[in-house]
């Protein structure tokens, strides 16, 4: 009698599966590398650096790097998941995996720790150019905690793609929720700009309403050159966690395995 | 023990009842057929059998397992062709077949698999550049790579041309001779009558009739069918139909009689034709075939 393969077996799988199938993707490739990677050179080549006080310049890399590792790793998680995972239900492709032995939570933490991994990685890229290309400073005591706050945060941000792709009736309508719902905020939220010094009231609500300033500025504080003490910021890392906890609990209630009724089957794959 | 067995089955979409107490068995070995019109039921039924919906009411049995509870162990065991799913289009055939394969327990040789569904040759080409006869052999392929002991096929050659259609069937008996017990749905008589060891007859979520072919054809297998066109001078035929021993339908132009006295109906046909000068266009007298048996088992609803 041969014995039933192993969580872990299954779940390494399932992540190198869905890793497999991304680089195979050229547009989600596009917009979740590329995309990031093309506004940090365009800024790049934009602004140089920034006077601090009289004498004391800063390459202005190191403010706005972190804040698009950000949205690398929100565009790995959140956008790409969501997507990724609403066209598979309209495929079939998940209704197709429900009828195999393999658990269910083994294959949504697939798709997690495949985003995961590309997060890292698109994260990774930016701050490697902000580097090299632009000499951004990064205190590698530091190091510990940048780890982990950008662990909660994509974490919480592959929970809401889960709830995005829940709520999302079919894989056409994913991209547009998704780009509808990550753009606006992105430039409340101190990614493309930067909103530190009195911005409008209004601007400053939607930042502060939704998880993704948390996370650009929990995770901007790691490579804060001014700062002093503790890089944590506990209520920044609880709001990006709380929301988290909403994403799971929308997919837990709405997340369905079955391509809607009528919908598209076989739909092509766009982004 | 039985692969399947079915007692009272009911599923309720809201206030409609789209199975109405089925009940039936298939035996290890054997290969059944679900036959009914679209909406019948039976895509409801085998969608319980297999774990992908969960039933109103009644006892369901898959392999020693209640489909609702029996997860990983009892999908280990069967393998599902469904119309509806697709594949990934980033993977190659291989890698399709080697991903679904490594969730199962046991697998059917990857080569054993390619040869049976006829993909040896294409087996390193990506999902997308295939054909939709293709895409197909390759969901029969993903049925089978994890060895089961019951295959559910529903619908296997909708959409296929009649070359592809032998082919699948050839296929589905390559299987049944290697053992497979095999649980398919389908709207084609004719491929019912191929396959099927046996045929359920599923009609507003009810079974109406079961046997083997033959079985259902000798329900009626002393009648004997007279068509004819319906004669130009229309009206006057139908004052011969109560001299018939058989019953006379109309419909398209043509006048249909079953009969279990053909001899005598006939005289009485060709003596009213020849006094009244008319043709009996296209005259047939034949036997039923499994397609009537069929029609005429589900037919009394349409006409409601």
């Amino acid at each position: 009698m041969n014995k039933r393969p192993s969580s872990l077996k299954l779940l390494a799988n399932q992540i190198g599966y869905q890793n497999r199938r991304f680089r195979r993707n050229v547009m989600a490739a596009f917009f979740t590398l590329a995309f990031p990677l093309m506004f940090l050179l365009l800024f790049g080549a934009l602004f140089e650096g920034v006077d601090i006080a009289p004498g004391v310049e800063v390459a202005a890399a190191q403010f706005y790097a972190p804040g698009l590792a950000v949205f690398a790793a929100v565009s790995a998680t959140y956008t790409n998941i969501g997507i990724s995972t609403a066209i598979s239900r309209d495929e079939g492709i998940l209704k197709r995996t429900r009828g195999t032995p393999l658990p269910p939570w083994i294959y949504v933490g697939g798709v997690v720790g495949s985003g995961i991994v590309l997060a890292a990685f698109g994260a990774a890229l930016m701050l490697t150019v902000g580097v090299l290309a632009y000499g951004i400073e990064f205190d590698w005591a530091n190091l510990v905690p940048a780890v982990l706050t950008f662990v909660l945060g994509v974490a919480s941000f592959s929970l809401l793609g889960l709830a995005l792709a829940s709520v999302a009736s079919s894989g056409q309508s994913a991209p547009a929720l998704a780009q509808a719902t990550l753009l606006p905020v992105a430039f409340a939220s101190n990614i493309f700009i930067s909103v530190r010094n009195n911005p409008p009231a209004w601007l400053e609500l939607l930042g502060d309403v939704f998880p993704l300033k948390a996370f650009a500025d929990a995770f901007f504080a790691c490579f804060d050159p001014f700062r002093e003490g503790s890089v944590y910021e506990p209520w920044l890392l609880a709001r990006i966690a709380a929301w988290g906890v909403l994403g799971a609990l929308v997919f837990w209630r709405k997340f369905t395995w079955e391509p809607a009724v009528g919908g598209p089957t076989r739909s092509r794959r766009r982004r | 023990m039985p692969a399947v067995v079915v007692e009272n089955l009911v599923k309720d979409y809201g206030t409609l009842r789209a199975v109405d107490g089925l009940s039936f068995t298939v035996e290890q070995g054997e290969v059944v057929a679900l036959l009914g019109p679209n909406g019948a039921g039976k895509s409801t039924a085998v969608e319980i059998l297999e774990g992908h919906r969960t039933r109103t009411s009644g006892q369901v049995t898959v392999m020693g397992a209640d489909p609702a509870t029996g997860g990983a162990a009892f999908r280990d065991r069967i393998g599902i062709v469904l119309q509806e799913c697709g594949i990934e289009r980033e993977l190659t055939i291989t890698e399709a077949l080697n991903h679904y394969g490594a969730c199962y327990t046991r697998t059917r040789p990857l080569d054993e698999v390619l040869e049976l569904t006829g993909l040896t040759d294409l087996a390193d080409r990506r999902t997308h550049q295939l054909s939709g006869g293709q895409k197909r052999r390759i969901d029969l392929a993903l049925g089978l790579i994890g060895d089961p002991d019951l295959l559910f096929l529903d619908e296997p050659t909708t959409g296929f041309d009649p070359s592809a259609r032998r082919q699948a069937w050839d296929m589905v008996r390559g299987l049944r001779t290697l053992g497979t017990t095999i649980l398919l749905t389908s709207h084609y008589m004719d491929e019912v009558e191929a396959l099927a060891d046996r045929v359920l007859v599923i009609n507003q979520g009810k079974l109406v009739a079961q046997g083997t072919p033959d079985e259902l054809r000798a329900g009626i297998a002393d009648t004997t069918l007279v068509r004819f066109d319906q004669p130009a001078n229309g009206g006057t035929v139908q004052e011969l139909f109560g001299d018939l021993t058989g019953t006379a339908t109309a419909a398209n132009n043509r006048i249909e009689i079953r009969t279990t006295n053909p001899t005598g109906d006939l005289h009485r046909l060709t003596d009213w034709a020849l006094k009244h000068d008319q043709e009996l266009g296209h005259l047939e007298v034949t036997r039923p075939t499994l397609e009537d048996v069929y029609l005429d088992l589900i037919g009394g609803d349409e006409n409601e």
